[in-house]
């Protein structure tokens, strides 16, 4: 089945307007449901009016999965109202963790992939999966340091946890690329290994080098463009997988909203396969 | 391992009170080990940063940022809504050294933390000047009304703290001969936007009384007795415009 997604663009409160306005044939919206878990108020109202003209995804980045603990059922109860309200295209977390032992730890962090971690990993989305009535979608995620320990291969774990679960991926190309410096291997061996069946969405975003550690140290920080070596990556993952859903995150440093405009039409036309068409919207 | 071990070292680390450990110690020997304690503690100081803006422009960005580190290790978020982030910085600045010689921090921090808990409540109607023309001759004493779940009042008695809060939440310059008295501060959310006002010792008294569910006689008499002599009826009108109060009972309510 065609996905009525094209390309889509992280949603930024300073961009609400232009973002509620534009009509971009296959545009859509992703936001962090932790940013609209409020009880009411103003922020659910610009969430709902911008999905009552686009498609929104919801990508969670605090449910904390790879922790050795069920997700917290007060928080899945949440997500699973802001669902029900927004109905969201799609709906995503990380395979990481960030909350332990009753703190929250904000960040996306690594995990030995043991075969112990991957059942519990597997049973935290199927409770997801259970309450939000729905698959949901796992990340890769962005490495930074050397981990002993691990029984599985990422590339393998995430197959697994689609074959256990019925999860789909969500396939970060800026993600691959960054621990692929970061840790010495292959992007594009990760990426021949990798689960392409499975990829619900694609993420790309901007990196940059650390500022001690320069280019051995990539840091995934969603302030720039996305690198010419990512946009390569993409397109070859695009000539396997077909179109997919892709959206680029853009947290830090905003630009104009035309800007990420032009740089979400490049997404879109290897998409669609279409010429250059004039991007300002306004 | 077992993920728990592995968690509760490798969390311990990221907050620089890690037991020794042969296989931590190689991990924070590792240049990406600082990344993500940096994205940790820069998260936390993020939120804070967002929700206290009035704050940080009172003392400035390098010491707020400061503060709000200090804050952060003693009293880390407990979920992930960062934007719900901080509540009790308020009396972590009240006990905080640096800030003795602004005591005037905390108070502001609380109308801050108004704002905040304002923005986020839930919604419901509120009911305004013509449901008090419509109510029956003699009903409204004994009726009750009860503070719109978005209605955020604070008095504070020592400074003028609210005085200082909107000033510099809306950019405008402090009076030279600023009145250094108690002040209070009344923030609703009638529409989509946290809107803001001061609000007398009798407004705060009346609103306290609403909130634990007595009739509108008691918080009446209430507000007459912290401050004499309030004109009760623009106190009335003022609160109903704010947008301050919803009906108690829905289905006694004109909700129009």
């Amino acid at each position: 089945m065609a996905s009525p997604l094209t390309a889509g663009l992280g949603l930024k409160p300073q961009h609400y307007d232009e973002a509620l306005r534009c009509t971009a044939p296959g545009l859509w919206w992703e936001v962090h449901p932790e940013n609209y878990l409020a009880d009411g108020g103003p922020r659910l109202a610009w969430l709902e009016a911008i999905r009552s003209r686009h498609p929104v995804a919801l990508h969670g980045v605090s449910l904390s999965l790879a922790a050795d603990a069920p997700p917290d059922e007060a928080h899945l109860a949440r997500l699973a109202a802001l669902a029900r309200r927004i109905e969201p295209a799609i709906i995503s977390e990380h395979l990481a963790w960030s909350t332990w032992r009753g703190q929250y730890l904000p960040d996306l962090l690594p995990f030995p992939r043991t075969h112990a971690a991957l059942h519990r990993i597997a049973g935290n989305i199927d409770r997801t999966q259970d309450v939000l009535q729905r698959p949901i979608a796992i990340e890769n995620p962005t490495h930074y340091l050397h981990i002993d320990g691990h029984d599985w291969a990422e590339t393998d774990f995430l197959a697994e946890l689609v074959r256990r679960t019925g999860c789909t991926l969500l396939l970060d190309v800026n993600n691959v690329y960054i621990s692929a410096n970061n840790l010495g291997f292959s992007a594009q061996a990760y990426l021949e290994a990798f689960p392409l069946h499975a990829v619900a969405e694609i993420h790309l975003a901007g990196h940059h080098a650390d500022p001690v550690h320069g280019n051995a140290l990539l840091i995934d920080s969603h302030d720039a463009p996305i690198a010419p070596a990512v946009w390569a990556l993409y397109e070859q993952v695009m000539a396997r997988t077909g179109p997919a859903p892709t959206l680029i995150e853009r947290d830090d440093q905003l630009p104009t909203f035309n800007e990420l405009l032009a740089e979400r039409e490049r997404a879109h036309r290897a998409l669609t396969h279409t010429q250059p068409r004039e991007v300002a919207c306004s | 391992m077992q993920l728990s071990t592995f968690q509760d070292g490798f969390s311990a680390a990221l907050l620089g009170h890690a037991a020794d450990a042969p296989w931590l110690s190689a991990l924070e020997a590792q240049p990406g080990f600082a990344v993500y304690r940096n994205t940790v503690l820069k998260g936390c100081i993020d939120a804070l940063q967002a929700n206290y803006p009035t704050v940080c422009q009172l003392v400035g960005e390098d010491w707020f940022r400061a503060a709000a580190a200090a804050f952060a290790r003693a009293q880390p978020p407990r979920d992930g809504l960062l934007v719900d982030y901080g509540a009790g910085f308020d009396n972590f600045l009240a006990g905080f050294a640096p800030a003795a010689e602004l005591p005037y921090l905390s108070a502001v921090a609380s109308l801050d933390r108004c704002w905040t808990a304002c923005h986020l409540a839930a919604d419901a109607t509120a009911v305004d000047r013509h449901w008090l023309a419509q109510q029956a001759p003699g009903t409204v004493p004994h009726a009750s009304l009860q503070p719109h779940p978005a209605a955020r009042w604070a008095w504070c008695e020592d400074f003028p703290a609210y005085a200082l809060w909107h000033h510099h939440r809306e950019g405008l310059a402090l009076p030279e001969a600023l009145d250094w008295h108690g002040d209070g501060a009344l923030l609703t959310r009638p529409h989509a936007d946290v809107i803001w006002r001061p609000l007398s010792r009798a407004g705060v008294a009346f609103l306290d009384a609403c909130a634990q569910g007595l009739p509108l006689e008691t918080a009446a008499t209430r507000a007459l007795v912290a401050e004499p002599a309030t004109d009760f009826a623009t106190l009335m009108t003022s609160l109903l415009d704010a947008g301050a109060l919803t009906i108690t009972n829905p289905h006694t309510t004109h909700t129009g």
